[in-house]
């Protein structure tokens, strides 16, 4: 019988919450890792380990690893570290995983490499190094390497995103990285340099399924859809309440399906539009969107959803969660259609992620 | 009365950890003893017992955190205060908040 795990990583600490495939009854354990802001959790489905990335202000950086659901736990940062004549890494911000590797983007932002599971890292200079390192600017989370995006089948082949650098891939395996923000704008640039080769503040960075040149990005200065991995990004806006927002998520199977939480503007309080909470999806590659608000707050409502916070489970139909920076936990059962509140009084939560185990 | 130099350097220097510490690594406790002559060979002392603890109180090979204070006899240290058997060394969170 398969279960459906939710993985939350908050401002103080992970935690985990487990239903049946119904996903109407939810268990929930935490706070994991010591209460440290934890940015991002992921499983590895395989070995069924679970990997939270964070930082705490007293004891720096660290990737903890629970092997058994979250009963016990062990952390490392060995080698997750820059130069002495370096700022030092300050934080874990996301997690990726292929079937040999673990990647971990930090703040400030660079990428990191295990290959033990985690037991100790290795700094991919060559992002580091990059010619356009000295140019990169943090957005308002800082300096940060949030989205990590690995090519399904070809491991040569990665994206990152960094706010606010950009979008940068490698297709050797992380030995050379280029920009891949043709068509993404800058507006915070002044007129004529609106779209540079890099520096724009990308939100969020996602892939479709099964079309690895499929790409989506939820950026600072609009939405965007490249068809080619990158090389040419294509605003898909129009329709949608706001520019501005920070998650994205892919639909497990149909590549055209997407779902965003616009918030209202950067600097006009970044809440949902109008206080009415709405999930908003595309069926249609970005051509046209609806909103999704049966079952979600319509009043007075001010919180906001961050880049990490929202996820799609591999069941049919799909589940929908997202978390609130109010430390709420919303859940649709029916891809986005009805809407229920399954947690909150939880910090503000900072990522959402889903494994089924058992399927 | 002060203790003779030669005695002090070959006794361990006394160690208290933080508990916020010592809760992040199973098998360390609250006081321990190590034979260091500095503050950076405790440390290094530290993490040979339980290994990553140097990375927790140092984000640079030569420099403590920020928000972690070790003090030898009361007074703030850096990696390379030296230390000896007469010294009492804690090891602190800082309050870091207000």
């Amino acid at each position: 019988m398969a279960k459906v795990n939710l993985l939350l990583g908050t401002k103080k600490g992970t935690f985990l919450l487990e239903s049946s495939a119904e996903r109407r009854e939810w268990q929930i354990r935490g706070p994991f890792c010591e209460a440290w802001p934890i940015n991002h959790v992921v499983a590895d489905e395989t070995t069924q380990t679970i990997y939270c990335g964070g930082g705490n202000e007293w004891f720096g950086p660290a990737v903890w690893k629970s092997r058994d659901l979250g009963e016990t736990w062990t952390h490392s940062s060995e080698g997750l570290k820059y130069g002495d004549d370096q700022e030092p890494v300050k934080s874990v911000w996301s997690i990726a995983i292929d079937s040999n590797r673990i990647f971990a983007g930090v703040e400030p932002a660079g990428l990191f490499q295990s290959t033990d599971q985690g037991q100790s890292w290795q700094h991919i200079e060559s992002l580091t190094n990059h010619p356009t390192r000295s140019q990169w600017r943090p957005g308002g989370g800082g300096l940060i390497l949030h989205s990590i995006v690995l090519h399904p089948e070809d491991q040569s082949q990665i994206w990152i995103a960094i706010s606010a650098a950009g979008v940068f891939y490698s297709g050797d395996n992380g030995r050379s990285w280029e920009p891949r923000n043709i068509g993404t704008r800058a507006d915070f640039m002044p007129d004529g340099q609106n779209y540079p080769e890099f520096g724009q503040c990308v939100h969020s960075l996602v892939m479709a399924p099964d079309n690895p040149d499929l790409l989506y990005q939820q950026n600072h200065c609009g939405m965007y859809r490249s068809d080619d991995g990158g090389k040419q990004w294509k605003s898909i806006e129009e329709g949608l309440p706001s520019s501005f927002g920070f998650p994205a998520a892919a639909h497990p199977r149909d590549p055209a399906t997407l779902y965003l939480i616009p918030l209202n503007g950067d600097i006009a309080g970044r809440y949902v539009p109008d206080g009415k909470a709405a999930v908003w999806r595309t069926k249609d590659h970005g051509q046209s969107w609806e909103a999704l608000r049966e079952g979600l707050p319509q009043r007075n409502v001010f919180f906001g959803v961050l880049r990490q916070a929202l996820a799609t489970d591999t069941l049919e139909p799909v589940g929908v969660y997202f978390g609130t920076n109010t430390g709420a936990l919303y859940s649709s059962v029916d891809e986005g259609t009805h809407w229920s509140l399954i947690a909150e009084h939880l910090p503000p939560i900072y990522s959402v992620e889903t494994f089924v185990a058992g399927s | 009365m002060s203790r003779p130099v030669a005695e002090s350097k070959t006794r361990e220097v006394k160690v208290f950890l933080a508990p916020a510490l010592v809760n992040l690594f199973p098998g360390s406790e609250l006081q321990t003893e190590v034979k260091a002559s500095t503050v950076g060979g405790l440390i290094d002392e530290l993490d040979s017992r339980w290994p990553g603890m140097r990375d927790r109180l140092c984000d640079k090979s030569t420099r403590i955190r920020r928000h972690i204070n070790i003090f030898v006899d009361g007074k703030r240290a850096t990696v390379e205060t030296p230390v000896d058997g007469s010294n009492t060394v804690y090891i602190l969170t800082a309050i870091s908040g207000g």
